[in-house]
């Protein structure tokens, strides 16, 4: 037998030539970008350097809503544990689809920097400001309060960072305020009231006369007018709409009123302590001991939070309202999550630190998926991405405004609290399809995504 | 009418607060011409010495449940207050109170921080400008919140009233009207209270040997000095008397309005103007301002009333007093000669 030769290259002789080709590229640096991680954005706005990669917190760590803010730093704290390989890994094992793998993201550790935000817009982007020029921060994270994030979202959108914004509820951050550098995991008072109507309907009729009292800020407008569309929807009445000044204190000049008013439900669109502070008084100006038109009174909370619920004290029990999140949840991802959150600090996470929690793995997921830091890889791999695992089922961000969709639960202030902790019963897992909505409703556009230089 | 005569309550209670603060912020511009910036603060303490009262009073006894677990796997505690393992149902007694009893502890701790803080900080600023007593004043209430926060959180803490007076009286059926004329009881008893204190501070200036000298003082403290009188002295326990009318309204107002470490701040600014609008050093004035100011504000926000002037209910407070100062700049039953130099 004699051995063939030919002058045309073999298979092998191709394969030995590209192996060759590819390692002198890589060692000499003149390989096309696409085949080095961290290449295909030249550069953009505090691209890392080093060996880490810098992440922004801020959170309100001062003024009305410290203690939310303080549960926000926790998990925020705990996912960068978790995203450096230490601690128990919480959510990372129960997430999926995920790519992340306890070592880092993109193989740099992850540092983070704190900023507080005071619930105050100029603040908040002062703040922002600070961890994107001085410490380079490549993402800024965290908030309570919608105007907060919106005034956050915009500067984050002009900096060329991307926005994984904390607890804000108004519809308007995904809604006529977007941007293509935020995104969005909390739900938004459309998905309350969708979630919340078919519930009253259940538990109070079709026939009832709604008297609100809303906060007069964005937010407040944006739950008023997302609850009088789902009761209107059922069949109920709106007897009066009244806006109250934000920390008012004293709701009882608001209250006095409801008594001769007609109605025989109040809703209070309120959060924080002007939640507390009104739902406390109408309990004592008697209102859930009422009978109107032979029907009991009844209270409505829209958004519930379990550390505001706490202020309140006995005047939540029976309460309807709805909320993102519940530590009491069973699926795997919250049990993993609230294991490793109350063996760390002592109490379960609020449903706050449960958003800041997600919304850091979510971005590190996306920034490992993409390869790049960059914001239009992280924006490419978020924009649609669905998963599952993270506490609230199946769960997707939407590309058309950055809104995640996933069921929203309806709670109801436990009448029988076995601990100080056990304040919220969830009566109603509401399914995603329920609560979602045309993206073109809410008005708005994300417009071109920020990723030059800073 | 209902409706009109549920705006007086609402007013006469929401009065009853601001006077109260006004009445201790005026005694101590009348005594010692200063501009007490932190006496919302002092309000402040006052509600938070019901807190810590509540706390002390709830200390409890842990035993962790051999077999129920937290999700998060340690066993769960089981909290017993060791004033009922003690005392039994007088225990249960005693925490039920325990708002109206913390007067036991506002009492004298209002008066040593009055007493400490006027002789600490306060007296060093007797001869320097309204502007820089501003200044150091507001300084020590911002410093006292942060303080407050730092050990009780920010978060507003509910304080219960008492289960006999925590419903709602239904006025209408005493006094002839409709049922739905109810009120809270503890905004009637928080009423009664206000009135109690400011009588007996009135009492006590009016009828007493030191009270009298204090009012000489006022007037003027030179000749009274001059006659021997340690006036200081006097006006330092006047001070401290401002303190503890402070923190009694702060403590007794809790069921109403959870407090939290910015709560004296939210009534601090109405106070000033319920001041100047009763008459700078004027007693009388300020609880008459109080009351009047609390009263027109409830009324502003009738639904009726905001359809005509909408957003007249954020601005009335300022509106009156605007009005008020124009027509008659010393206001109501201001003196002649105060601050007018």
């Amino acid at each position: 037998m004699t051995k063939k030769t030919s002058n045309i290259a073999t298979r092998r002789t191709i394969l030995k030539a590209g192996a060759g080709l590819g390692a002198f590229a890589l060692t000499s640096g003149v390989a096309p970008l696409h085949f080095i991680r961290e290449a295909h954005a030249a550069d953009y706005c505090n691209k890392p350097t080093g060996k880490t990669v810098t992440l922004g917190f801020n959170v309100p760590q001062t003024g009305a809503y410290a203690d939310e803010g303080a549960d926000e730093l926790r998990a925020y704290k705990l996912a960068v544990k978790h995203l450096n390989g230490e601690g128990d890994g919480g959510m990372l094992s129960t997430f999926k689809p995920s790519v992340l793998k306890g070592n880092g993201v993109l193989g740099k550790k992850v540092a983070f920097v704190t900023g507080d935000t005071q619930t105050k817009s100029p603040a908040a982007r002062a703040s922002a400001k600070r961890m994107i020029e001085k410490d380079n921060a490549v993402m800024i994270t965290g908030g309570s309060s919608s105007g907060v994030a919106i005034a956050v979202q915009g500067l984050c959108q002009e900096a060329g960072v991307i926005f994984m914004a904390g607890l804000t509820h108004s519809n308007d951050t995904t809604g006529k305020d977007r941007r293509a550098n935020g995104f969005r995991h909390f739900f938004n008072t459309h998905m309350s009231g969708a979630a919340l109507g078919p519930v009253l309907e259940k538990a109070y009729g079709k026939v009832r006369n709604a008297y609100h009292l809303t906060a007069d800020y964005t937010w407040g407008w944006s739950q008023q007018k997302s609850m009088k569309e789902s009761t209107e929807a059922i069949g109920w009445k709106t007897t009066k709409t009244v806006k109250t000044p934000v920390g008012a204190g004293d709701f009882s000049q608001y209250i006095t009123p409801v008594l001769n008013s007609g109605a025989d439900v109040l809703i209070l669109n309120h959060y924080g302590k002007d939640m507390v502070n009104s739902l406390t008084q109408a309990v004592q100006f008697g209102l859930r001991d009422k009978q109107v038109n032979g029907k009991n009174f009844e209270i409505i909370v829209p958004l519930f939070s379990r550390l505001m619920a706490q202020g309140a004290g006995d005047a939540i029990k029976g309460i309807f309202g709805s909320t993102n999140w519940n530590w009491s949840l069973k699926d795997e991802g919250s049990k993993a999550f609230v294991k490793s959150f109350g063996a760390e600090y002592g109490a379960p996470p609020s449903m706050a630190a449960h958003t800041c929690y997600v919304q850091t793995l979510l971005y590190a997921n996306a920034a490992e998926m993409a390869g790049t830091f960059s914001p239009v890889g992280i924006v490419k791999s978020l924009e649609g991405f669905k998963f599952d695992g993270l506490g609230n089922g199946p769960t997707e961000y939407r590309a058309a405004d950055h809104q995640c969709f996933k069921d929203v639960l309806v709670v109801r202030g436990n009448e029988k609290p076995t601990t100080k902790f056990d304040l919220l019963e969830v009566v109603e897992v509401t399914p995603r399809s329920q609560v979602e909505y045309d993206d073109k409703m809410l008005g708005g556009s994300l417009g071109p995504v920020n990723s030059k230089p800073c | 009418m209902d409706a009109i005569f549920l705006q007086f309550l609402n007013g006469l209670d929401k009065g009853g607060a601001y006077a109260l603060i006004a009445l201790g912020l005026t005694l101590a511009f009348g005594t010692l011409g200063i501009v007490n910036f932190a006496h919302g603060a002092l309000f402040m303490l006052g509600a938070f010495c019901a807190v810590a009262f509540n706390k002390l009073i709830n200390l409890d006894q842990v035993v962790l449940d051999p077999v129920l677990k937290t999700a998060w796997g340690t066993p769960i505690e089981i909290r017993t207050p060791y004033v009922e393992t003690w005392f039994g149902d007088f225990g249960a007694f005693l925490i039920n109170y325990s708002v109206p009893m913390s007067i036991l502890l506002v009492i004298p701790f209002m008066l040593l921080v009055g007493v400490v803080m006027e002789r600490g900080l306060i007296k060093h600023f007797y001869n320097r400008p309204h502007a820089d007593q501003i200044l150091v004043t507001f300084g020590l209430a911002i410093v006292l919140q942060e303080i407050v926060k730092h050990y009780f959180g920010a978060n507003p803490i509910p304080q219960p009233a008492p289960d006999i007076v925590s419903g709602s009286a239904n006025i209408g059926l005493w006094l002839g009207l409709g049922e739905n004329v109810v009120y809270p009881w503890w905004r009637l008893v928080y009423f009664g209270f206000s009135a109690f204190v400011i009588f007996s501070v009135f009492a006590f200036l009016q009828f007493t040997t030191f009270g009298m000298v204090v009012r000489a003082g006022m007037r003027d403290r030179e000749t009274v000095a001059l006659m021997g009188i340690n006036i200081e002295r006097r006006f330092t326990i006047v001070f401290g008397l401002a303190a503890v009318v402070a923190g009694l309204a702060g403590a007794m107002y809790t069921p109403i309005l959870p407090p939290d470490y910015h709560i004296g701040m939210d009534f601090l600014v109405l106070s000033f103007v319920v001041v100047v609008v009763g008459g700078m050093g004027s007693l009388g004035g300020a609880v008459a301002a109080g009351f009047l100011l609390g009263i027109l504000q409830s009324f502003a926000s009738m639904n009726e009333v905001k359809s005509l002037f909408p957003g007249i209910d954020q601005i009335i407070i300022y509106l009156v007093a605007v009005v008020i100062l124009l027509v008659r700049p010393r206001g109501l039953l201001g003196r002649k000669g105060v601050m007018e130099d």
